[in-house]
């Protein structure tokens, strides 16, 4: 990482050619079109009560709010279990050396810890005000149930290859589970259909929108110097991930994957300063949350068009629903599918009940101290400014934490986006490394193409998934809850067995 | 009284002098001998996905490794000398698993070799050896 911000330095002081703003101009003027079509069809809108309701955040809604109550509250009743799974409590020492259920979840919150956190919640307050916040939160709360049932099902229907490694996900479960109930063909069509929405979605909200924001952070730290150079950061970006995914050069990804949660708590640490810096606000900030979330003041669609932004947020940031954490916990040896669920619950409670809402007090109560205090900024930049006006250092290491937050996340997402492409094509190499080849061009897009149409497509694309994978989710519900009933049996009877 | 030595081994120079402490004592005594390496892993480590996946391949292999290269000569060499012996490989916090099998298999001594770590590293990290002897329950015999 050192190497790479070696590499930037010299590039603040280059002139900027207009050659290369003509290369991000052209790139730009040939994705909007499409962006805007993608999103027309995926946001496709009903009116109700005079707001817009794109059918497609209702039904992840729906889902969510069925599976909490159909699972009977386990994102509450199941919480401390949870945490007693992560801690360790129940690990076989026998079974050392496998994947703890600590690095499951750990794996499967630096893939949705990213620049959501940070840019998404800002986007949230900006366009729904801050009772969006509100909305956030619930959808995290919501999500949490969501997750509990497309994890437990990814360790349950998950492939063990013939080299000892695993490949599950939404995939896996859905052409299974089909099939296991006498519906084999539509299981193949829905599974097929996940596979090509979750490696298109790779490149989507795991991959150029998080190289964007990330060269948008830079770049505003630079202070402007970079711009027309998104094309040569996406390089950089791109030759950093390439040597990761397909180099192998494992030193690059470890030392992330360690210092993204360092990075997490820092974040959160130096945010909550600045709430409390901000503490005259403080009491004004929430109350807005409440009211804004009810009244729906100043937003286009009033409380319902508040709702609509902060749960589509919040899935954008957390994943409930799209399935694709669901990939990453498959990876553990675990003969009790639910304890990955279990365990799931807790990455939506971390990465939008705490970390989300802790981002959107700090712009909270900003706006409430000093209304104007980002200008025209948003996403990354609008939370940079509110650190900025307490912490006026702060930029730097927040570049550098959005930075390493969207890497982290892009490794992640490269995986998740090669699981899709290995269930369509088969597991052979080459057509794996075709896939990385493809992952790391779009890196370099993404830095190219402005916000606007980049946020467009990957939102659409991340939706997308979500209409196949919460429909199996429907129909493989009740086999969750009668693993997860027995399991709950077996653990009063106190047949699990405790070891600390 | 257990008549069991558990070896804490890494196939080191340190741990090759243990070993011929080890046959010393139990050709004296006739006392069992477990041989043991602990892969060191932490369950609270952070990976990539397709760390973990491959997972499950690498631990087997790891294991596979520490016996053929590790412990497998020190049980050829305690066998050729009449000794009842026994390997564990284990992946876990070195110090704190060798403890625990000492106590698991009722071993009455452990005996492991001195690394000679010195300055700044054994300062900050301590060694195997130094936090055994803070965490066992039975005695430990160094060797230098």
């Amino acid at each position: 990482m050192s190497r790479l911000i070696a590499a930037l330095l010299p590039l603040a002081v280059l002139p900027s050619p207009a050659l290369a703003a003509g290369i991000d101009e052209t790139i730009n003027n040939l994705t909007a079109p499409l962006a805007t079509l993608i999103g027309q069809i995926v946001f496709f809108k009903v009116t109700l009560f005079g707001a817009g309701l794109p059918l497609v955040v209702l039904w992840l809604v729906a889902g969510a709010v069925f599976f909490t109550f159909y699972m009977g509250f386990v994102n509450l009743r199941g919480f401390k279990h949870a945490i007693e799974l992560v801690r360790g409590d129940y690990a076989d020492p026998d079974s050392a050396g496998e994947v703890s259920h600590f690095q499951a979840l750990a794996t499967a919150v630096s893939g949705t810890v990213g620049i959501g956190n940070i840019g998404g919640v800002a986007v949230a307050v900006t366009v729904g005000g801050p009772g969006a916040t509100f909305w956030l939160i619930l959808a995290g709360f919501l999500g949490m149930s969501t997750k509990f049932v497309e994890c437990t099902l990814g360790v349950k229907y998950r492939n063990e290859n013939p080299d000892g490694s695993v490949s599950g996900g939404p995939m896996y479960y859905l052409s299974k589970g089909f099939a296991e109930r006498g519906m084999e063909g539509f299981g193949k069509v829905i599974g097929t259909f996940y596979a090509i929405g979750i490696f298109v979605g790779a490149l989507g909200i795991g991959n150029m929108f998080q190289s964007n924001q990330a060269y948008v952070q830079l770049n505003t730290v630079a202070g402007g110097r970079l711009d027309g150079y998104g094309w040569l950061i996406g390089l950089i970006l791109a030759a950093v991930v390439f040597a990761v995914i397909i180099g192998g050069i494992k030193s690059i990804a470890r030392v992330t994957e360690k210092i993204v949660p360092f990075m997490a708590v820092f974040y959160c640490v130096f945010a909550i300063i600045v709430i409390l810096m901000n503490f005259t606000a403080i009491p004004e900030a929430i109350a807005n949350v409440f009211t804004g979330a009810f009244t729906g003041e100043g937003v286009a669609g009033g409380a319902l068009g508040a709702l609509i932004i902060g749960f589509q947020r919040a899935v954008f940031s957390n994943e409930a629903g799209i399935g694709s954490a669901s990939i990453a916990h498959s990876a553990v040896k675990t003969d009790e599918p639910v304890t990955e669920g279990y365990v799931s619950l807790l990455e939506p409670f971390i990465d939008t009940i705490v970390i989300c809402t802790i981002t959107a007090m700090v712009i909270g109560t900003s706006q409430v101290a000093d209304p104007g205090f980002a200008g025209e900024a948003t996403g990354v930049a609008m939370t940079s400014a509110a650190f900025e006006r307490q912490l006026s250092w702060f930029p730097l290491p927040l570049a550098f934490a959005a930075l390493l937050f969207a890497f982290s996340t892009m490794i992640s997402w490269s995986y998740y986006g090669l699981k899709g492409w290995t269930y369509l094509f088969g597991e052979g190499d080459a057509g794996q490394t075709v896939y990385k080849l493809i992952f790391c061009a779009f890196v370099a897009l993404g830095c190219v193409v402005q916000l606007g149409p980049i946020l467009d497509i990957s939102d659409a694309l991340v939706f997308l998934i979500c209409v196949p994978n919460i429909l199996g989710l429907y129909f493989l519900a009740p086999i969750v809850r009668r693993e997860m009933d027995d399991y709950r049996a077996r653990l009063a009877r106190g047949e699990i067995r405790k070891y600390a | 009284m257990s008549n069991t030595v558990l070896l804490a081994t890494d196939g080191s120079p340190g741990s090759a002098r243990a070993l011929d402490h080890a046959m010393e004592r139990a050709g004296k005594s006739g006392a069992r001998v477990l041989v043991a390496y602990v892969i060191e892993w932490s369950p609270y480590s952070f990976n990539t996905p397709e760390e973990n996946a491959l997972r499950h391949t690498r631990r087997e292999s790891e294991i596979e490794r520490a016996r053929a290269t590790i412990v497998d000569p020190a049980l050829a060499r305690l066998r050729a000398a009449g000794i009842d012996c026994e390997g564990i490989v284990q992946h876990g916090h070195p110090a704190k698993t060798l403890a625990e099998i000492a106590e698991e298999h009722g071993a009455a001594q452990i005996v492991i070799g001195k690394q000679g770590q010195s300055g700044l590293k054994a300062m900050l990290f301590g060694s195997v050896a130094g936090n055994l002897v803070q965490l066992a329950t039975v005695p430990v015999m160094v060797v230098p």
